[in-house]
């Protein structure tokens, strides 16, 4: 078995509101593997966006341990965290979150800004390679406002590859688009996840979308109720190829 | 992380407000530009006040014989009277002084002038050579009298524009003519340039000047001098001068130690110190009100700082979530804080200096922009660029990535 991407065991996180004590985790255990597509799902409360934000290394677990890449999480410092966010993990937001009045190029190279082992000349053909990967090769000097939802998602998604990270992760990326772009982008997760290997954690709350992963955990108060492996995956593919014309429109 | 990579980052986000930025720069540019151009404006008319000063021949020291001694019933003698400036005194000067540059004797009397049917009365000055350098008064037309002259007692002059004016008829050449005062014939040698009033409103160009001898023999019948006329190396001297000249005095009369002076020796230094600390006075207090203005523009950068971190919260949590650490937000706000002041900076520079131009162009004022004035207010910018932005980069570095993130 090769390293595993992620290690959660008996992971804690308790948050203090004045005299109270809020457990929004209450001891939760999974691995992901290299190559694993998994979803993330529950409603509300459930604890969902905690661990979206302990996994994105952006909060640190109050018990337990958090092994991203064999690195132990816990342990390090706001400025490691930050390196560590840098090198090993690639976000994808539903509200994009790009850079207004910034082109597509500039937004993608973005992360390899604040990694000075990259140079000016590597970071230019990394993030066009990445919007090439993307399917927006034509597009790198656009702005955001000067492209679709689904156009900007997808710059999004080559901004989280360009820094060749470990993890993609993903927060309801695609909340904010119709169905058939949400299709288009869970195309195009599957097609990064197959073709190229990649790691993909999708926090999501909608079963459709879960439908497309390899792996479904599903969180309620804190804690793991069920952790399946998908048996029949939907292709995205053959989804969009069978809406109706009407639609597209 | 690389500073220029922090440099390219900001450069990027001043790009992507450029209004803002510009709008921001603004308050530098009028603050450092005002600086530049109020401390000209000082400046310059401190220097042509003192200009003005020097063309009056402001290191010029006068020399007049004082009473020390009573005759008869104790009564002083009048000053003029008085016989105690003779020409020795003036070779020692020449021979011993070393912060006297020009020294010149003085000799005087009032009467007609005439030239033709016109007359008119005025002042005829014996004086060497040297006067005119003394006074720093150059001719209009004509030749300046010689040693020659002097030691011949020529009957050669030099006049005044009023003198001009009052006995010589539109469009007549008076240099070659012959004008008599007091019946004497002088020849004119030279027409005076015209100098106006003095500080206490005396017409300096009602004037007729003579060689020294001339005078003492041939209208005064005198063989002292009344007053001398010396100049001090420059204004800053003069008071060693003073002192020089009042020790050669003493040896020259052979004084007694217990003895008063009997002359007096004036500058007009005290003149000048007045004036200047007056222009003085208007440069601090313009360049006060500047200044106001300059860290006025600082709270502006500060102001629109803390802004732009509360309404790029979102952008801030995105970076740090792609892997910028604290110290990097801090930076990239610094930075753009010290590119903002620095650019306004160098633009109110430049405007300062046109400004004064233009003040100096239009109005006529002088101005005089000063190295130091364009040095201290470019290092106060850029100061003032890292200090009231510090506050606000540093509090965009301590935002949460996840409370910046979900920050709408």
């Amino acid at each position: 078995m090769a390293n595993k991407i992620v290690s959660i065991r008996d992971l804690k996180r308790e948050f203090r509101m004045g005299v109270e004590t809020v457990r929004a985790l209450k001891g939760v255990s999974f691995d992901v593997e290299p190559g694993e597509f998994v979803t993330i799902m529950g409603s509300s409360g459930s604890g969902k966006t905690t661990m979206l934000n302990i996994l994105g290394c952006l909060d640190k677990p109050s018990e337990g341990t958090y092994l991203l890449d064999g690195v132990d999480v816990g342990k390090l410092s706001r400025n490691e965290l930050a390196v560590l966010r840098n090198h090993k993990i690639g976000f994808v937001f539903q509200s994009y979150n790009l850079l207004a009045r910034t082109s597509a190029l500039e937004n993608v190279e973005l992360p390899l800004l604040y990694n000075s082992a990259v140079s000016s000349k590597q970071r230019h053909e990394r993030a066009v390679k990445a919007l090439q990967a993307v399917k927006l090769g034509d597009r790198i000097d656009h702005l955001p406002n000067q492209l679709s939802g689904g156009q900007q998602q997808r710059v999004a998604i080559a901004r989280a590859l360009v820094n060749e990270p470990v993890m993609i992760l993903a927060d309801e990326a695609t909340g904010n688009l119709d169905t058939r772009t949400s299709y288009e982008i869970m195309a195009l997760l599957q097609e990064l996840n197959q073709q190229q290997g990649k790691t993909i954690v999708f926090v999501t709350h909608e079963p459709d979308i879960a439908a497309f992963s390899s792996r479904t955990i599903t969180l309620r108060d804190g804690e793991v109720i069920k952790d399946s492996q998908n048996q029949q995956v939907r292709s995205a593919r053959e989804m969009l190829a069978s809406l109706p014309v009407a639609a597209d429109y | 992380m690389k500073l220029l990579n922090l440099i390219r980052i900001a450069l990027r986000a001043l790009q992507r407000n450029k209004l803002r930025a510009f709008l921001t720069m603004l308050g530098i540019i009028i603050g450092v530009a005002a600086v530049i151009a109020m401390v000209a404006i000082g400046q310059g008319s401190k220097q042509s006040i003192q200009d003005q000063l020097s063309s009056m021949g402001s290191n010029m020291i006068t020399i007049r014989p004082n009473s020390n001694q009573t005759v008869g019933g104790g009564a002083r003698l009048d000053a003029s009277s008085l016989q105690s400036l003779t020409l020795d005194d003036i070779k020692a000067i020449q021979k011993q002084a070393t912060y006297i540059t020009a020294v010149s004797p003085a000799v005087q009397s009032r009467g007609q002038v005439i030239n033709g049917a016109l007359n008119w009365p005025t002042t005829i000055q014996g004086v060497s050579p040297q006067y005119l350098t003394i006074r720093n008064w150059p001719l209009k037309d004509g030749i300046a009298f010689t040693q020659d002259h002097v030691n011949t007692a020529d009957k050669v002059c030099l006049i005044g524009q009023t003198v001009v004016e009052n006995i010589f008829g539109a469009g007549e050449d008076p240099v070659g003519k012959i004008i008599r005062f007091n019946k004497i014939p002088f020849k004119v040698i030279g027409v005076l340039s015209e100098k106006g009033e003095n500080a206490f409103g005396q017409d300096q160009d009602d004037i007729v000047i003579a060689p020294y001898t001339t005078v003492q023999k041939r209208i005064l019948a005198i063989p002292y001098i009344q007053n001398i006329y010396a100049s001090a190396v420059n204004e800053s001297s003069s008071a060693l001068a003073t002192a020089e000249v009042t020790d050669i005095l003493r040896a020259s009369h052979k004084l007694k130690a217990t003895d008063d002076d009997d002359f007096l020796v004036r500058t007009q230094a005290e003149l000048i110190s007045t004036f200047s600390s007056t222009s003085e006075l208007l440069t601090v207090l313009l360049a006060a009100i500047a200044g106001i203005s300059l860290v006025v523009g600082g709270i502006g950068i500060m102001n629109i700082m803390y802004v732009s971190v509360t309404e790029r919260t979102k952008e801030i949590g995105l970076r740090m979530s792609i892997g910028a650490r604290g110290v990097d937000i801090l930076f990239q706000f610094l930075i753009e804080a010290i590119l903002i002041s620095i650019t306004g900076g160098i633009i109110g520079v430049v405007l300062g200096i046109t400004a004064s131009r233009l003040v100096t162009l239009f109005l006529s004022w002088p101005t005089l922009v000063s190295r130091s004035s364009i040095m201290l207010s470019f290092m106060v910018c850029a100061i003032t660029g890292v200090f009231f932005g510090y506050y606000p980069a540093q509090k965009a570095s301590r935002l949460d990535p996840i409370d910046a993130l979900r920050y709408e």
